[in-house]
């Protein structure tokens, strides 16, 4: 079948779609974008957290099907995502990430100068300057749900952030340079850096 | 494999009737889980995404009609005060991108004997609301609804479209055991309502068991001990004696298993500490709220 959906605030559509196949499947074998990992398919890990309709979601639960017409953002949108809430309310003209540009994005900057323009989101550049990020393999979907948390939530306690990444699985057990990466990004944004 | 994309509850109802072995795919935290793992492959997945009215809740006097995919997350969020036995158990599900996803269809529907919202829902009482093409909607009571492991009631047309729970009429409670707080699979669960209203409490244990429970003689042992001692009136302290029969009698009612999360002789005790604890708080919350209606210093 085929699937018509937003990713990153383009519009895609992704066909010879399985009835069975999940969202993390159509987003990293159909749509090549495989910032979402593919690890655990059962939603104990979260490494494939993207955001459906705004809500963090494990993809790999998410049946291809079930995606259509809706949107979703990965990790490859993250920055773009994050740049659209902070100047929300300005008409922008084109939104959104293509595809060969979320391809074939990388981190770049060692810190929060370097990375003046370079398009990372204010929370990928504090995973990078806490030393957040291990392996990397469990770094997308954590920055997406602790994107989110800090959307709804820009003055987390240490519970809070916690409770928002319990469904996040770190197996370089990381996890107290990851708090410290939330709370940096919190902090600089109450900071207006 | 057939993607069944109902656009309403009347389409979602004549295409169960139609294909009677589809198999129903809301949350997908179940479902998909059995697909990824190729345990499931359904000829036809009926997604019911699309059909708004399950995302829906109605309070009235009495209940809460909750619909079917209400996401967990809302449940924690918007009705804590009407359900708060199935609020707590709602926070102790997996994760937030689980919570964001399942709703109680789901868990009525896969029925579990490990579900976390059977045993708030079998201590607040509850019916769940089923309905086909042919014979229209019935009220199953919960009591009814679990009929063995992982089955339920329901019949190969049917499908859950909310469940109407009693609103709280006083101190409820749930405990769960397990490894870490997050993403755990209960290796024992237990619910407690008291509802002071008809002067009667209930109880829900959930994973010691072929099916999730209620201590029935727990909870009369209990109900004849308030009412004897005046306990409701006078809001006095349980005795320690009253709450260890009480604890004992739950875990009596438990028929668990050994499995990989725990042991049967575990999972009787912990169900025992679980009903002693939940009945303390309660019971406190209970007397602190009479003594603040009352004025009482």
């Amino acid at each position: 079948m085929r699937v018509n959906l937003t990713v990153n605030g383009r519009p895609q559509e992704a066909d010879d779609v399985w009835e069975g196949e999940s969202l993390l499947y159509v987003l990293r074998e159909r749509l090549g974008l495989p910032g979402s990992k593919n690890a655990c398919e059962q939603g104990e890990c979260g490494s494939c957290t993207v955001r459906l309709d705004g809500v963090p979601v494990c993809a790999c639960l998410v049946a291809a099907g079930q995606a259509e017409g809706r949107e979703v953002v990965t990790v490859e949108g993250l920055a773009d995502h994050a740049r659209e809430r902070s100047r929300s309310g300005c008409a922008t003209g084109v939104r959104g990430t293509p595809l060969d540009e979320a391809r074939a994005w990388q981190a770049e900057g060692p810190d929060a100068q370097a990375a003046e323009g370079s398009g990372l989101s204010p929370v990928q550049q504090a995973f990078i300057d806490a030393g957040a990020v291990q392996c990397g393999f469990c770094t997308p979907g954590l920055l997406v749900a602790s994107d989110e948390l800090l959307e709804r939530n820009p003055d987390p306690s240490d519970a809070d952030i916690r409770e928002a990444l319990s469904g996040n699985l770190c197996r370089c057990t990381g996890y107290e340079k990851i708090m410290d990466a939330v709370r940096l990004a919190a902090a600089r944004r109450s900071e207006g850096v | 494999m057939d993607f069944l994309r109902p656009a309403s509850w009347d389409e979602a109802l004549a295409a169960k009737a139609e294909h009677p072995t589809a198999v129903p795919i809301a949350g997908g935290t179940d479902v998909m889980v059995e697909i990824n793992f190729d345990r499931r492959r359904p000829e036809y997945l009926l997604d019911l995404n699309r059909v708004a009215d399950l995302y829906e809740w109605e309070v009235g006097t009495d209940t809460v009609r909750l619909g079917a995919s209400v996401p967990y997350s809302k449940i924690m969020e918007s009705l804590r005060a009407e359900l708060p036995g199935l609020a707590l158990a709602s926070h102790t599900v997996a994760s937030p991108q689980i919570r964001n996803r399942g709703g109680v269809g789901g868990n009525l529907g896969t029925a579990s004997p490990a579900g976390d919202a059977h045993p708030a829902l079998l201590a607040a009482g509850a019916e769940v609301e089923v309905a086909s093409a042919a014979r229209g909607t019935r009220l199953i009571p919960i009591d009814e609804f679990y009929t063995g492991v992982k089955r339920n009631a329901l019949r190969p047309d049917e499908l859950i479209r909310a469940v109407h729970v009693k609103k709280a009429d006083g101190p409820q409670q749930y405990a769960k055991v397990g490894t870490r707080n997050a993403m755990v699979i209960a290796v024992c669960a237990f619910g407690l309502a008291l509802h002071p209203g008809t002067r009667t409490v209930r109880t829900g244990i959930g994973s010691a068991a072929p099916t999730p429970v209620r201590a029935t003689a727990a909870e009369e042992f209990l109900a004849a001990a308030l009412e004897e001692g005046g306990f409701w009136d006078n809001g006095k302290i349980i005795t320690p004696a009253a709450a260890k029969r009480f604890a004992d009698l739950c875990a009596a009612a438990c028929n668990p298993i050994d499995d990989v999360r725990g042991t049967a002789s575990y999972r009787r005790h912990a169900v025992g500490v679980m009903a002693r604890r939940t009945l303390t708080w309660t019971w406190e919350s209970y007397r602190g709220a009479r003594r603040t209606t009352e004025g009482a210093a």
